[in-house]
């Protein structure tokens, strides 16, 4: 280039990309020292009709309503009884106990992949309890906690991870892809963030119908830069649907930190305000809070207020997935770091401070959660795990792609048949 | 009726029929379309079951998909078929492959609506024929119609249809048949036949290609706006072809297909779509595998070139009757 070409001007600053950067890498110590945590109670709550831009603090902030000595307090304490709460501390052991027994058998070879929601177990399985049985979930893969706490039979989900026999979506998605109209649960797709705006119309469609049930979809931090997540917005907004929009802050998108996704600018919750949609940030792995967060916005969409984007703050303690390594992109022991807590802990520790609960019944729940998983377990591999799967009822594989097998199919599954597996 | 009336037609009895249809699209509201193919919807359904949507053809496929796994049946409008991409994950991703991956707990059933093709002077973005991009994809049907008759009895069945369906119009014959010359007025469907369209309810099943025309010498295999294309050059030459309009390109009927080739020996597939692996390499394929040892010729494609679509150079690029006149004449002479 010729110096007269050089668009450089003597006068004027270079300019530079900012790229963000996590504040810790490995070998750092994490310090969360700098993230504004509110105290439990502090947040107000406001009346379901209030409008969007009224509450945009709520947006930045932090709804909370475990303190550290685990007492519930503040507006947002759904004042749960204890039955309530014993069900789904339950429900959160039983996802952790499955987590870790689908991990294993993952790395003992029984299944290609597997996905922990360590940490974020509050998350779904409160939801699930502040929802209606009838209304649906549109979720990513990492809400098993819905399944868990609406009574899909755990040997069914296994069946599904094995792609077995008795896999009621016959070999066809990967494990963790679990789908059941029955319990309110859509199809979980690898492209991510489809089911956001998908829940929307959902949601319009019960409005269409003048029905009374509600849509919530789900979605991860870093999905919220597809272009899914503002198309779920706009039609949210604009057509008032009674939809449920939460994101799952759980701080990485893989190795990327939720700075890749925008969090530097603003919280995700934010996004929201902008299409008009009051919008709440909650302390995800404050049970009490998700509770009452999702039956405000359950509460709003019932009244025909439309929807309500939630943003749940909370961190990812384990990898990605299976086919992750986290050591290699965040410090080892960030997730005890985390301020927040663990979710089984404190919603434990607040048990016990209502005397409602003791380690003796603790360790017995979870003993009872661990044997359960345990036979189911054993159910489900005796209809096989994945290596064994894929060489009976090989002509199964044409069936579904249309209502009618059509006549290229039939020509193809022949084939498929006469050639066999390998 | 004219296309477009056709189409409108097929839309108010259909949803006469069946109270969860609905219908939206950008501009398809209250304006009823730019090209007003549900024109009067509104006015007649509701403006809860016909609406505009905002442009995002992302969210228009996707909250159908919500639709449809709720019970409704969603007819949506891509506003030109050049405008799908954005929704394309949606059709692909998720449309096709919902009902497979459920192992059939949720169906698809919905209809994807857009005018395609060229001919009218839209430049790049208004004129593609993306049909092969679907045709590809299993999971989808694929649906293009030739007249006005045939525009509602498939547009009623794809509408029916537990599958979704791309329906594909060819805006160049939404007001008339064209015959490939372009220097003339296209001519309105009011003396057609295809044009006596009934008011009621009728269907033309999806897969069940129409011969147009019949012939002994050679097989003409087209859709869309093409077979008005090979008819005019059909007969402005003197040719004893066969014409077969496919009228959907997936379900394909084989077997028509099949019989006319074996018996006239020669075939000649023809579309507005790019030739590089355009839905004119299957049938050539097909054509190769099933009816090699009676072809007298080998197969000849008229298609559109491997070029974006260029607005000036629109006649130049799109199939007349001369380019196919002279691949008529090449395989005849084999």
């Amino acid at each position: 280039m010729r110096d007269k070409d050089n668009p450089k001007k003597a006068n004027r600053p270079e300019l530079r990309l900012h790229v963000p950067e996590p504040p810790f890498r490995p070998g750092d110590t994490p310090d969360f020292s700098s993230l504004k945590v509110p105290a439990a109670g502090s947040t107000p709550r406001p009346d379901i009709a209030v409008a969007a831009a009224e509450i945009e603090p709520l947006a930045k902030g932090l709804v909370r309503v475990l303190d550290d000595d685990g007492a519930a307090v503040g507006p947002w304490d759904p004042k749960l009884d204890a039955d309530t709460l014993r069900k789904i501390l339950r429900d959160m052991v039983t996802v952790r106990i499955f987590d870790d027994r689908m991990y294993r058998a993952q790395r003992q070879g029984k299944t290609s992949f597997y996905m922990k929601a360590t940490g974020e177990e509050a998350i779904a399985t409160a939801t699930a309890a502040a929802l209606d049985r009838e209304d649906i979930n549109f979720p990513t893969y990492r809400q098993q906690g819905l399944l868990v706490s609406r009574g899909y039979p755990l040997v069914e989900m296994m069946c599904q991870i094995y792609s077995n026999k008795g896999d009621k979506l016959r070999g066809r998605q990967l494990p963790i892809m679990y789908s059941s109209k029955e319990h309110g649960f859509f199809t979980i797709s690898g492209n991510l963030g489809t089911q956001f705006p998908q829940a929307v119309g959902w949601a319009m469609a019960s409005a269409i119908k003048g029905d009374s049930r509600i849509a919530v979809g789900w979605i991860g931090d870093g999905a919220t830069a597809e272009g899914d997540f503002h198309a779920g917005m706009t039609f949210a907004a604009v057509y008032n649907a009674p939809a449920i929009l939460c994101v799952v802050n759980n701080q990485w998108a893989i190795s990327s930190f939720s700075g890749i996704a925008g969090a530097e600018k603003a919280t995700f919750a934010q996004r929201g305000v902008g299409y008009g949609l009051p919008s709440l940030r909650v302390d995800g792995n404050d049970v009490l809070a998700v509770y009452s967060a999702v039956r405000w916005a359950a509460d709003r969409a019932r009244s025909n207020l439309g929807a309500t984007l939630i943003e749940f703050f909370t961190y990812r303690a384990e990898g990605h997935s299976t086919s992750d390594d986290p050591t290699g992109y965040r410090p080892a022991g960030e997730a005890k770091a985390w301020p927040l807590g663990d979710p089984i802990e404190r919603l434990k520790a607040h048990l016990l401070a209502l005397g409602e609960w003791d380690e003796e019944r603790h360790e017995a729940m979870r003993a009872e959660c661990d044997a359960e998983v345990r036979a189911a377990q054993k159910e489900a591999e005796k209809m096989g795990v994945l290596p064994e799967q894929g060489r009976d009822n090989i002509e199964s594989m044409f069936d579904d792609v249309y209502a009618d097998v059509p006549w290229n199919l039939v020509e193809q599954r022949d084939q498929a048949v006469s050639e066999g597996r390998d | 009726m004219n296309m477009i009336q056709a189409l409108n037609n097929a839309h108010k009895v259909a949803m006469e029929r069946d109270g969860d249809i609905v219908v939206y699209g950008e501009d398809a509201g209250y304006f009823g379309g730019v090209f007003r193919v549900t024109e009067g919807l509104q006015k007649q359904f509701g403006k809860t079951r016909v609406f505009d949507a905002p442009i995002n053809e992302a969210g228009i496929v996707a909250t159908a998909v919500g639709m449809a796994a709720y019970g409704l049946k969603p007819v949506i409008e891509i506003q030109f078929a050049d405008y799908i991409y954005p929704g394309y994950d949606q059709i692909v991703s998720e449309v096709a492959k919902i009902r497979y991956r459920t192992a059939g707990e949720w169906a698809m059933p919905m209809v994807i609506r857009s005018p395609y093709g060229g001919g009218i002077f839209g430049g790049q973005t208004h004129s593609q024929s993306p049909e092969s991009l679907f045709t590809h994809i299993a999971g989808l049907k694929t649906v293009i119609p030739s007249t006005p008759y045939d525009a509602k009895g498939l547009l009623i069945a794809a509408i029916e249809d537990p599958d979704p369906v791309i329906f594909f119009e060819p805006k160049r014959i939404y007001n008339g048949p064209f015959d490939g010359h372009h220097d003339k007025p296209v001519k309105p469907w009011a003396k057609h036949p295809a044009s006596e369209v009934p008011e009621g309810h009728y269907t033309i099943p999806l897969g069940k290609a129409a011969v147009v025309r019949e012939g002994a010498d050679l097989t003409v295999l087209a859709y869309g706006t093409m077979v008005h294309v090979a008819l005019a050059a059909v007969e402005e030459n003197g040719i004893d072809a066969e014409v077969i309009d496919l009228r959907s390109l997936v379900p394909l009927d084989i077997e028509t297909i099949e019989e006319s080739v074996k018996k006239t020996g020669r075939c000649v597939v023809v579309h507005e779509a790019p030739r590089n692996t355009g839905f004119g390499a299957e049938l050539t394929a097909l054509v190769q595998e099933r009816c090699f040892y009676h072809l007298e010729a080998p197969v000849e494609r008229v298609t559109g070139w491997d070029t974006p679509y260029p607005h000036a150079y629109e006649w130049a690029y799109f199939p007349g009757p001369k380019r196919l006149k002279k691949a008529l004449e090449k395989v005849m002479a084999d």
